[in-house]
Parts: structure tokens; sequence; C-alpha cells
């Protein structure tokens, strides 16, 4: 029995116990994203340096080929590959539990490191410059579909490895009660993540099967329809997965328990329920999809996913105030926060992380998701700005922090360069900030997305935008170039460490394994008294939702100038 | 005692909830039904509400219909490669065509007026971008998009292409006049 020999050691600074097994593959999977981090950050370098419309470095060609490998690295292959460094964590090191089939999980790493590779591949070959979306009947070589099904494949065993875990831990009785809140919002990534999946397989299947010449059509609307229960799916693992690690974070920096179980494990399953049928929002400005359609799945189903994330912004402050007020910091509202330690990279990261998913992507994307207000912006550069917000502020940031954690707990090394650690979020998130609003200022003023040239360059008509909008675009390769600049300076901190970081001590390994006891439960004060327990935290969302409210109605107003159309 | 471990309680779901949770939910439950009904309000208030009147369509029947509407209505033509310019009465059907790497043809319109523009793609799928109005909708081939629009204000108006498609992506532009 795998049992018997499995091997654990316990990680003499956190506590931590690791199954020999699993941290090679959380490894691997960790070390896989960051090189596609590497490689996406590259070719984010060009993108930015070539909308930056003053610059505008490479020509058309490889511009549309650069950016449909920079969507891919990043959005497919260095989030899925940290997620499923973060599901083993989550599962086999937080639950103290052997990984289920550790062999089965080097079959899934080698096929989407193949897959990742293959779709490269096809991409840089130059005959597959169909973006991240490959929209048919744009062509692309059949290995770009290939590679991507493969991937996904490899992705679905590390899916089923991770619940297959959390089966052998209850099963071998390595913990106490119920799952962790960080484990129980992984199982709500994995869940999703096995719908999205799933989605990607009806749809990327048939499309290869079309490339090769097996399927002579493949119906536009259907593909667009399918292919965002993937494509904006996949985004909403990346929300599970690092709420889960904002709550990781606040649990390992502050010792913060959730402010109730209750309502954050409520907010993650309504993440399961409705989270994936708010795709729909991708087919706002689509012909062929009826108003009732388009409403019914913004409003049902994104607004309860919506309120989800919106309580997740509450309570994971809220539990960072609790166990800040119980340490001391109680004047005023916020001397919580105020004394917070900002040059931890781990806090300071996820902070930025949750202050730029709320305020920046939140907001921006609800009001994209609005069925009427959509079109103001539909395929405006204004929508990468948001999911830059989302995606690269929300997920990425979060895990860059716990990587800064990982580091000398999973890889038992000493971060290098601390002094550069404590300002890398900084640069990154900040950075990533200003880029976004200015893309969604330019998004605003009417600039497509996914375009080389927005003087028109070689055009039978002309069409100048005005001088903001260049503006805009300038601020946002400035920005960018910091934000990229952030970005490689955690890659070097990273591998630097991995390399030449001070080695610390690992722990012995021993057949033996501990189990993960339930804490005494202690009498707190302020847990349902007349007071309130975060109250700084409540102001903080009152802020929030007046911005929220605000940027909301004079989007309406904007609308309400434009032409009539019915 | 943290989020990394078992909750405290085992029975964690008779835990009492916070005030400011309980308050926080209420006050965005409430906001989240605001933003529905905003939705279908301007449905019934609003100017703006895309519709979603859709044919299947084939290139060539779309073709035949711009191309008998740009011999009735045409006024004059642009550019070397002589793009017909058509003016239609107001209340007429008016046809665009999107494909690589343009729109065909240039529409003249009145302010005021309401039209009922259809809208397809011969190849792949398109972005209509209305500038510097910003008004902005997905164009796919196999179907016959019916948008009912009334300009509010006289202008020279661009239509760029917002979907990617293609190395000659950035030359599709055309105009739209609104006297």
């Amino acid at each position: 029995m795998a049992n018997n020999v499995a091997e654990f050691r316990t990680c003499p600074r956190t506590g931590l116990q690791f199954h020999k097994s699993a941290e090679t593959l959380i490894k691997a999977n960790a070390v896989a994203a960051v090189v596609a981090l590497l490689v996406g950050g590259i070719l984010a370098l060009l993108v930015v340096l070539t909308r930056w419309q003053a610059v505008h470095i490479i020509d058309a060609e490889n511009f549309y080929m650069v950016l449909t490998a920079h969507g891919l690295d990043m959005l497919a292959y260095w989030i899925i590959f940290f997620e499923i460094a973060v599901l083993y964590f989550c599962s086999s090191t937080l639950l103290r539990s052997r990984l289920a089939t550790p062999a089965l999980g080097w079959v899934a790493f080698w096929l989407m490191l193949g897959g990742a590779v293959l779709n490269n591949v096809a991409v840089f070959r130059g005959d597959s410059s169909v973006m991240f979306t490959s929209y048919v009947p744009l062509p692309a070589n059949p290995m770009f579909y290939l590679g991507l099904i493969l991937f996904a494949v490899g992705a679905l065993i590390g899916c089923f490895i991770f619940l297959g875990t959390l089966v052998v831990a209850r099963a071998e009785r390595t913990y106490e009660g119920s799952i962790p809140l960080v484990t129980f919002g992984a199982l709500t990534a994995c869940i999703i993540a096995i719908f999205t999946i799933a989605s990607g397989a009806i749809i990327l299947i048939p499309t290869f099967l079309w490339s090769i010449g097996y399927i002579s059509h493949i119906d536009p609307l259907m593909y667009r329809l399918v292919w965002w229960g993937f494509g904006h799916s996949s985004q909403q693992i990346n929300v599970s997965a690092h709420v889960a690690v904002w709550y990781a974070i606040a649990a390992i920096v502050f010792g913060a328990k959730p402010m109730s179980e209750r309502v954050s494990r409520v907010a993650f399953t309504l993440y399961i329920l409705f989270l994936q049928l708010a795709s729909a929002h991708h087919l706002l400005a689509d012909p062929g999809v009826s108003t009732e359609w388009k409403v019914f799945n913004t409003s049902y189903a994104m607004y309860l996913a919506v309120l989800a994330s919106m309580i997740h912004g509450l309570t994971v402050p809220g539990a960072i105030e609790v166990a800040q007020r119980e340490k001391g910091f109680t004047k005023g509202l916020f001397e919580w926060i105020r004394k917070a330690p900002w040059g931890n990279p781990v806090f300071s990261g996820m902070f930025i992380s949750l202050l730029g998913f709320g305020f920046l992507g939140g907001i921006s994307g609800v009001m994209m998701g609005t069925e009427q207000l959509n079109m103001l912006i539909h395929n405006t550069i204004y929508v990468p700005g948001h999911f830059h917000a989302t995606v690269v502020i929300g997920t990425t940031l979060a895990f860059m922090s716990l990587t800064y954690f990982l580091i000398p707990t999973l890889f038992n090394r000493e971060v290098i360069m601390p002094g550069l650690a404590k300002w890398q979020p900084y640069l990154f998130g900040l950075g990533m900030a200003v880029f976004v609003l200015a893309m969604m200022g330019a998004g605003t003023l009417g600039v497509p997305r996914r375009h080389w040239d927005i003087t028109f360059a070689g055009a039978a008509l002309p069409y100048e935008f005005p001088g903001t909008a260049w503006l805009m675009l300038a601020i946002m390769g400035i920005s960018g170039l910091v934000a990229i600049v952030g970005g490689a300076a955690y890659i070097l901190i990273t591998v630097g460490s991995l390399l030449w970081g001070k080695k610390l001590e690992s722990g012995a390994y021993s057949t033996k394994g501990t189990v993960l006891r339930m804490p005494v439960a202690t009498a707190i004060t302020g847990h349902g008294s007349a007071g309130f327990a975060a109250p700084g935290t409540f102001v903080f969302a009152l802020v929030f939702l007046a911005a929220f409210v605000l940027y909301y109605f004079v989007n309406w107003k904007y609308l309400s100038t434009v032409w009539g159309l019915s | 005692m943290s989020a990394i471990q078992p909750p405290a309680q085992r029975v964690w779901w008779k835990q009492p909830v916070h005030k400011e949770e309980i308050l926080w939910i209420v006050i965005a439950f409430a906001w989240c039904l605001v933003m529905f009904f905003m939705m279908p309000y301007w449905h019934v208030y609003g100017k703006q509400n895309l519709s979603s009147e859709t044919y299947r369509v084939t290139p060539a029947l779309f073709q035949k219909a711009a191309e008998e509407m740009v011999a009735k209505y045409t006024v004059r033509t642009e550019t070397d490669e002589k793009i017909p310019v058509v003016h239609p009465p107001a209340g007429a059907d008016i046809y665009l065509i999107a494909r690589l790497w343009a729109w065909w043809p240039i529409l003249e319109l009145e302010q005021g007026k309401t039209y009922r523009l259809h809208v397809t793609a011969m190849d792949y799928q398109h972005g209509f971008s209305l500038q510097p109005e910003n008004i902005n909708v997905q164009v796919l081939p196999g179907y016959e998009h019916v948008i009912t629009v009334t300009p509010n204000r006289a202008g020279t108006y661009s239509i760029l292409c917002n979907e990617f498609c293609g190395i000659g992506h950035h030359k599709m532009v055309s105009k739209l006049y609104v006297k």
C-alpha cells in the first residue's frame, strides 16, 4: 500500500507537513509556471511597445503572433500550472495527507508541458495567429488545438488527483473536523475547473477535427457560446484560487481565522453554482441570442457570483482586521491596516491584489457585463484593461505573494535580495493599476483591442483618434514597462533564490505523518456581540460600494447620449 | 484556528455570523437587484437597446440584397476604389457588408431618421465599431443582424473593425455620414 512508503517532512519554520512525492510535483508545476511567466513577460514587452502607438516596435504579422502567444502563455500556462501546484498544496500539504497517485501526477505534468510546448510551437511557426480565443472560421494549425487539448487533459488529471487526495485524507483520517476554508476554496476552483475543461473539450475537439478536414463547418456563434464556457470559466478558476490564496495569506501572516466559516463557505458555493454561466456576457453584443437570454444569464448567473466576490471582499480584510485588533491594534478605525506589515511582500502583494481586483477588475467587469452598457466597450481595449485588473493584479500578484512564502517553506531557500522583494509587489501592482486605468481610458475613447495600428496606415479611408487616446496609450506603455520591471524582479528573485538562496533546514523525512488536529475553540470576544468586530473594513466596503454605484450610473448616463438603437 | 486549519467548531455552520457580514450581504444583494432591474428598465424606458433580430443568411444572398440597395440609392463614389456612397430614404432597409478587409458600401443617413441596418460578415468574424460614437457590435458570418438605428447627431463617423480578422485587420475602416 502506497501509504506505507509515503515519506513526510515537517517544515521547521511553519509546521506544515509535506509529502515527498507531492512536494516534488508542486515544485515541478510551480517552476513550469514561472518559466511560462518569463516567456509571457518577454512577449508582454513587445506587445506593450507596439501598442504604445508612438513607439510601435514590431510589424503587424509579428504583433499578432506575439499577442497570441502572450495570451496563451500567461492566461493558460502560467496560471494553470501554478493552480495545479496550489491544488496539490491545498490538499496534500494542508490536510497532511499523502497525494493520491503521484505517478499520475507526473503523467498530468508531462501532458500539460507537452501540450503547452506544442501549442507554442504552432504559434511561433507563424500560421496560428488566431489569438487566445481562436474564433472560427479563423484557421490555425491543427497542432495549435492539439496542444491545448493535451494541456487540458493534463490539467483535468491534476483536478482528479486533488479530489482523490481529499478522499484519501478523509479515509486515512489525516485531519479532524471539516476541511480548512482554504482547501474548500481550492475545491471550488477544482469543481469549476472540471466544468471549464469539459467545455473546452466540447468545442476544441471538433475544432481540431475541423482544422484537419474531418468536419466541414463549425458555427461561429455556437463556437463563441461553448468556447466562453471554457475561456471565461477558466478565469473563475483563477478567482476561486486567488481568493483561497488571500485567505491563506491572511492566515499565514496574521493567523487570521475566517470571520465566520459559514459566510465564507457559502460565498465559495455561490461561485460554484452561478459563476460559470456568467460567460454569457461575452455574447452581449452578438446576433442570434435573445435579449431575455442575455439578461437572465448575466443577472441571475453573474450577480450572485458578484455578491460572492463582494462578500469575500469584506471577509478577507475583515478577518485580518479582527486578528490585528486581537493583537492590540485597536486605535480608531484604521490602526490595524496602518500597522500591517507593508514591507512584507507576502502581505503587501496580497492586499494590492485584493484592492486591484475589487476596485478595478470587479467594478469594470460588472459594468461590462450589463447588457446595454456592453455596447460601449465591446472589443475595445477596455476589455483587456478589465481582465489585466482581474488576472494580473488579482490572480498573478496573489500567486506572486504566495511564492515569497513558498520559497522558504517548500524550496527551503532564503529569499535573495529582500530589499527588491519588498518593492516588487508595489512596482508590479501599482504599475499594473495605472496600466489598467489607461487601457480603460483608451477603450472608453473607442480604441480597439487586438489592433496593430490605430493610425490605420494603408486603409482606404482614414480615421483619427483624438490626442487623448494617444496619451492614454503612452501612459499604458510607460506603466506597462514599470509592471514588466516588477515582473522581471519577481522572476529574478524566485529563480535566484532557488539557485543561490541560502539553504534552510528542511526537516528530516520520515514515514510517519501527523494528524491535523482541530484547533481548540476559544471564547472570542466580539463574535456575535453588539458591536462591529471589523468596523474599519466595513467603512472600506462602503467606500467601495459608493465607487461602484457612481461608476455604474456614469456609464448609463454616457449610454443615454449615443444613437438610438432598438 | 485559522483559514488553513479545520474550523474550530465541528458544527461550524451554527457559529454566529458577524453583524457587519449580515449587513453587508443585505446591502450587496440589494445592489445586485438594482443592477438586475436596470436592464429590463432600460428596455422599457431607455433608447439604446441592441436588437436581437437575426436571420440565417448566406454570403451570396446578402451580397445580392446589398447590391440591389447600392444600385438604387448610390449618390456618389469615394476613393480610387470607387466605393459607392448610398443615401437611402428614411425607414429603409440598409445593408452593410463586413469582409476582409473592408466595409461595403458607405452609408449616408439623415439625423433623427430611423433605419433598419442589416449587417453580416462574408468570411471571418468582424467587429462593427462606430467612432467616435463608440457603439460596438459583433458581426458573425452566417448571421444577418438587423439593428434599428436612429442617428441623433449630424457628422462624419467612421466604422472600424474591432474583432481581429487577420493581417489586414487594421486597414478595415469605413465612413458613415449623417446629414
